[in-house]
């Protein structure tokens, strides 16, 4: 196991197995409702949403726009309180959590990192040890160990004394993805981390992420619109669509070409490739 | 990878500090009257060793002029240079400076009318000293106040509702001060308008000096206990969350902290243009944006810079005296612009 990964394990090897049986990341018939104002009626509505997710899983979070993907991470995330509802992290509901207790087992890698004032590569990264120590303090020598595995370990050591706004898109993803690990935690959340990234850059960043989890035992829970990537690289998908959770299962079981169709309202063709992954293509001019 | 490190940072700032200390001995030494480094250096021994009556009467004067202004200018300096720091971290703003939301235009309302009333009020000589700082605070912390609630979203700080809310109520104060200055006595503008400008010439008296002294310390102190938090919260508020920090914690105690220290500054000597919006950017260049050694080295530049510029003010058109404010502005706002152009370029 490498530094950057926690201990999960118990004394006791029935223990251990039954706690890999059982599943870590538990999201029980979240909603939420969001309103401009009070007296008004929600614009927007997340209806009761529940899955559940293990140790080692990628679980991916899919919709069309507006269809409450990034609102239903936050809730995990344990930043957005669910109107009903509790998200459990291994028993504790991550609402409830102390900023720093979350800050040591829940990572997010947001869509886009806006600094300021500019900071080195490893500046960046050391900031997920922040958790781990009073609001004043200064690294010791297994927080700079820590970060310097976290970004071996997505391929980035020799990013490490160069400024975060002279790398490139894909180099700038991966050093975020080492603050995350940094944090060691037992989640990992990625809100459509692969945005602004090439094809290649994609692919290479959800083979990392697929690589980390079962390396480092973490839940990983991505947003994203990348159907293909998310059919050959997941675990689990949920499918969302206005605010509603149509469907919760292995790709191949969610992606039903009559129910992909309806969602993203564009006409589809679904194949099972090879590797028993499903593949999806578009029909082009058949937009509605 | 070479992260801050204790040693570094106390061996910056013993560096910072020996600069300073520099500066304030030269700055003892330039004046109306002329002394020599060596008679200066005796003498401040000699009050060290308790020997105060061997004191020649020329340092004796200088000492008790120079050294107190100056160590005003070391407060108000170091004051006005964390709470810049301070406010362009928690608005996530560069050009953010303390009196971007209104402090001074606040104290400067309260001391005008506390110069307006004075007169009409039968005030002990010792109250009548304090008055129009005291009227200068009150004014700060009420506008303090009333930006913090124009600020708030949802039971919170947003930084760009507290930035808009600030601004406006600047502008609005500032008319009142137009207002009030056309309706002053005419012998009472020119002192204002210094007072505006800014300047150290007002030592504070014994009190407030420990008020200013004490409150600097603490203030300071309690923006330094979340320097790691400020660092995080340049990258953004849900980041900042995500890594474990108290944000709404942490934005309010800034904000009360850097507040209190623009008030105090402003109450004491006006409102110094520049020394809290460049020392900050200038400091960030030097030492880099990490906030726990940008606050200290913020301080001592702070103090250096408003040293320097007051021993200018007071040497350069000797024996009349400039206001030290706008001689940081003419000085500052050439080097503001190269900066920025600098980092245009």
């Amino acid at each position: 196991m490498t530094a950057t990964a926690r201990s999960t394990s118990s004394r006791n090897p029935m223990d251990a197995a039954r706690a890999a049986a059982e599943p870590r990341l538990s999201v029980e018939q979240v909603s939420y409702a969001y309103s401009p104002n009070p007296q008004q009626a929600p614009i927007f509505t997340l209806e009761a949403t529940s899955f559940h997710a293990k140790a080692g899983e990628v679980t991916a979070i899919l919709g069309p726009n507006a269809s409450g993907k990034s609102t239903l991470l936050q809730i995990i995330s344990g930043a957005l309180h669910p109107l009903s509802g509790r998200v459990l992290l291994n028993g504790f509901v991550t609402h409830d959590l102390e900023p720093r207790a979350r800050g040591q087992r829940i990572a997010m890698v947001q869509q886009e990192s806006q600094l300021l004032f500019p900071s080195k590569a490893w500046e960046f990264v050391m900031q997920g040890r922040h958790p781990y120590g009073r609001s004043l303090r200064f690294e010791t020598d297994d927080d700079v160990l820590i970060a310097k595995n976290a970004l071996a370990q997505v391929g980035a050591e020799h990013l490490s004394d160069r400024w975060m706004d002279q790398i490139s898109g894909g180099e700038k993803q991966r050093v975020i993805l080492a603050r995350a690990l940094a944090q060691q935690p037992l989640l990992l959340l990625l809100d459509e981390p692969t945005l602004h990234l090439d094809i290649g850059a994609q692919v290479d960043l959800l083979e990392t992420l697929r690589r980390l989890a079962v390396e480092n035992r973490y839940t990983v829970v991505i947003v994203t619109h990348e159907l293909n990537l998310v059919g050959e690289y997941a675990d689990q998908v949920a499918l969302l669509q206005k605010g509603k959770c149509l469907r919760v299962g292995a790709p191949a079981s969610v992606y039903q070409r009559d129910l992909l169709e309806q969602v993203f309202q564009t006409q589809l063709t679904v194949e099972l490739g090879s590797t028993g992954r499903p593949r999806v293509s578009i029909l082009p001019g058949s937009g509605s | 990878m070479r992260p801050l490190t204790l040693s570094r940072l106390l061996l910056q700032c013993v560096i910072l500090g020996a600069i300073l200390f520099c500066v304030m001995v030269l700055a003892l030494k330039f004046g109306a009257v002329h002394v020599s480094l060596y008679g200066l250096g005796r003498d401040l021994l000699r009050v060290f060793l308790g020997k105060s009556t061997e004191i020649s009467s020329e340092y004796s004067l200088i000492l008790n002029i120079r050294l107190p202004r100056i160590l005003l200018g070391v407060l108000v300096g170091a004051s006005l240079s964390v709470a810049g720091t301070s406010f362009q971290a928690l608005l996530r703003n560069p050009l953010a400076d303390p009196y971007v939301l209104g402090v001074s235009n606040g104290a400067a309302v309260g001391a005008i009318l506390a110069l307006l009333l004075e007169p009409h009020l039968a005030l002990t000589p010792e109250i009548a000293s304090v008055f129009t700082p005291l009227g200068g605070f009150l004014g700060a912390a009420i506008a303090i106040t009333a930006v913090y609630f124009l600020g708030r979203r949802e039971g919170r700080i947003d930084s760009s509702t507290l930035l808009l809310g600030g601004v406006i109520t600047a502008s609005l104060l500032s008319a009142i001060i137009i207002l009030l200055l056309t309706t002053m006595p005419s012998s009472n503008v020119r002192g204002m308008a210094y007072w505006l400008m800014g300047e150290l010439s007002a030592v504070p008296s014994r009190p407030l000096g420990w008020v200013l002294r004490v409150g600097f310390l603490a203030a300071a102190a309690v923006i330094y206990t979340t320097a790691s938090d400020l660092n995080l919260l340049l990258s953004g508020e849900k980041e900042a969350m995500h890594l474990g920090v108290d944000v709404r914690r942490v934005r309010l105690i800034v904000y009360i902290a850097a507040s209190a220290l623009t008030g105090l500054a402003v109450a004491m000597s006006g409102s110094i243009g520049y020394v809290g919006l460049l020392v900050p950017h200038v400091m960030r260049m030097i030492f880099g944006s990490d906030h726990r050694i940008l606050i200290p080295a913020s301080a001592f530049g702070g103090a250096i810079v408003l040293v320097i510029a007051d021993t200018l003010a007071r040497t350069v058109a000797a024996p009349a005296e400039l206001p030290v404010g706008a001689i940081t502005a003419i000085a500052g706002a050439p080097l503001f612009i190269y900066l920025l152009r600098r980092k245009l370029a």
